[in-house]
């Protein structure tokens, strides 16, 4: 019997952090700093309006778009937070997480031939992604003396005839880089000037630290060629919901709908109540919850930064998201290596650089949403380990 | 010194009193003598008013002390209002806790005692007879669900995954 699967998809490595969890999960008494979502809980009140929707039988399909109400509340919260403005009723859906609405923003925008532009190292979906879109990632490695952002040079440089779209996803899963509205500024002409659309996965946007998120669609020049991805898992603690968004021009919206609402229909029913109620109280109360824990996470970011730096690593200081992204390349051996024999010797799990594209070589992934004990136990085992290597 | 970074700490030492002023110093980026030095401020201004424990002391003694809370009816005094009547209450031993109401009643008590016979004792022979206390309604406390924000029955675990992207 003839092979069924496709090329594309038969050719596509597995994701690396799936590799590394199965290793990773086998190990007993591990700390783990590979966990890329919140640790505190979905908070009680967004909890109870999901129970609460499901008893008062709110079980049926929603309009395609997502529930009028939340849209309503998307555009105003949009509006407050990040000065951009968005109808609700044509240039916002709400999808199964900010993964479908990447998935649906890919479909809607690549066809074969086309070169799409992502920043390396990334969240691992964008290349596997572009590729099932039909079209080619291509990286535009981001280096730790630029913190991590593109430059202006860098996008240029990696523009040709092909380029039909870049991926703008910032605060950066995994190096906790941020692009601010000037670094944004310096390369919005580059982007107009080579006609490009710009996918932004602003998924991270509410966890910044010393300085709020800017979104590269308040710029007036960028906002007709951008949809901006975000939702709920981050913010709001609620990754198991899958809940999230794309807001964007009318036409690319439409086309992106076209794909939602034949095989995705609705985002969950009862999801899609519990971010109602999120958006609603933190809009409502100068959102205290979600500034709370920002502090929190922001303490935790501060020590797992200094105690790199203590141990005489080289380490970009992180701006947002919840992660540090320490330079491990004197040590002697891969990213890889490193992690597998730090959670062998020290059941420390981190997660290589490479798990992020081959630019993350000499890093690792360390994430700070865990409790400050585990932090200080797990950073205390990796400095030891650290002054073993360099014995 | 600056008044966010005393917020700061004292956030950070109602979590957990046992912090270090080296971690503090990690995490709020300043060194650790200011930390002991501010620490030592806020002490001295009773902003940090004790050190103690969150205890459970059912774990290892189920039948430990009773805890009740009192619902007192005063008639506030001329010149003194509630303060002196509050103050004849607060100074027994028994008492763990005052707070003036509005509502129904005017003081909440706390006490806490060995048995709900020796609480029993205490408000009719040592609160109901306080002279301007005009009514008492006790309720025990059966079971502590969540003391101080912190639940304190079953356990909330970590649900997730050891490794997500």
């Amino acid at each position: 019997m003839r092979s069924f699967i496709t090329k594309t998809v038969a050719n596509m490595p597995p994701s690396g952090i799936r590799k590394f969890f199965d290793i990773a999960s086998e190990m007993k008494d591990i700390i783990s700093l590979s966990v890329g979502e919140p640790d505190f809980v979905t908070p009680w009140n967004v909890r109870e309006a999901a129970i609460a929707s499901i008893e008062r039988g709110y079980t049926h399909y929603t309009s395609n778009h997502g529930n009028p109400s939340l849209r309503r509340l998307i555009t105003r919260y949009l509006r407050e937070r990040y000065q951009t403005e968005y109808d609700w009723k044509t240039q916002i859906l709400v999808t199964v997480g900010a993964s479908e609405a990447l998935d649906l923003a890919f479909r809607a925008v690549i066809e074969p031939g086309d070169d799409i532009l992502v920043p390396a190292p990334s969240y691992v979906s964008y290349m596997p992604g572009v590729a099932f879109a039909g079209g080619t990632a291509v990286p535009i490695e981001t280096k730790e003396c630029d913190d991590f952002t593109v430059t202006p040079e860098a996008l240029e440089a990696a523009i040709t005839s092909k380029t039909k779209a870049l991926i703008l996803p910032y605060p950066n899963n995994p190096t906790g880089a941020v692009m601010t509205q000037s670094q944004l500024a310096a390369i919005a002409p580059v982007i107009e000037k080579y006609d490009l659309f710009v996918i932004s996965d602003e998924i991270y946007s509410e966890l910044t630290y010393g300085g709020n998120h800017c979104s590269i669609a308040s710029f007036p020049g960028m906002y007709p060629r951008t949809v901006v991805i975000n939702g709920f898992s981050k913010a709001f603690a609620m990754t198991g919901f899958r809940l999230g968004y794309a807001a964007g021009p009318e036409d690319v919206i439409a086309a992106m709908l076209k794909i939602h609402q034949y095989f995705m229909l609705c985002a969950p029913t009862a999801s899609q109540h519990a971010g109602e109620e999120a958006l609603r109280h933190e809009l409502d109360t100068g959102f205290a919850q979600v500034n709370k824990m920002v502090s929190d996470y922001n303490r935790r970011r501060t020590f797992v930064y200094n105690s790199f730096k203590k141990m005489g690593l080289s380490c970009f200081e992180p701006r947002g998201a919840f992660y540090v992204f320490p330079n491990i390349s004197g040590m002697g051996m891969t990213s890889e290596e490193f992690c597998y024999r730090l959670i062998d010797e020290k059941h420390v799990a981190c997660v290589p650089g490479t798990a992020f594209g081959e630019a993350g070589e000499g890093f690792m992934r360390c994430s700070y949403a865990s409790s400050m004990e585990n932090l200080k136990e797990a950073l205390k085992r990796i400095a030891e380990f650290i002054d073993e290597c360099r014995k | 010194m600056e008044k966010s970074l005393k917020l700061e700490i004292l956030d950070i030492l109602e979590d957990n009193a046992k912090t270090t002023p080296e971690e503090m110093s990690l995490m709020l980026n300043v060194d650790a003598g200011t930390i002991e030095k501010t620490v030592k401020e806020l002490e001295d201004e009773k902003a940090i008013i004790k050190y103690s424990a969150l205890v459970n002391r059912e774990v290892i003694d189920e039948d430990g002390d009773a805890e009740a809370l009192i619902e007192v009816q005063i008639t506030p005094q001329r010149d003194y209002g509630y303060d002196d009547l509050a103050k004849r209450i607060y100074r027994f031993e028994e008492v763990r806790a005052v707070y003036l109401m509005a509502g129904t009643y005017d003081l909440c008590v706390r006490i806490k005692s060995r048995s709900m016979k020796d609480i029993s004792k205490f408000v009719f022979e040592k609160l109901a007879v306080i002279d301007g206390v005009t009514n008492t309604v006790t309720v025990f406390i059966m079971r502590k669900y969540k003391e101080q924000g912190v639940v304190l029955v079953g356990e909330e675990t970590d649900e997730r995954l050891v490794v997500t992207p």
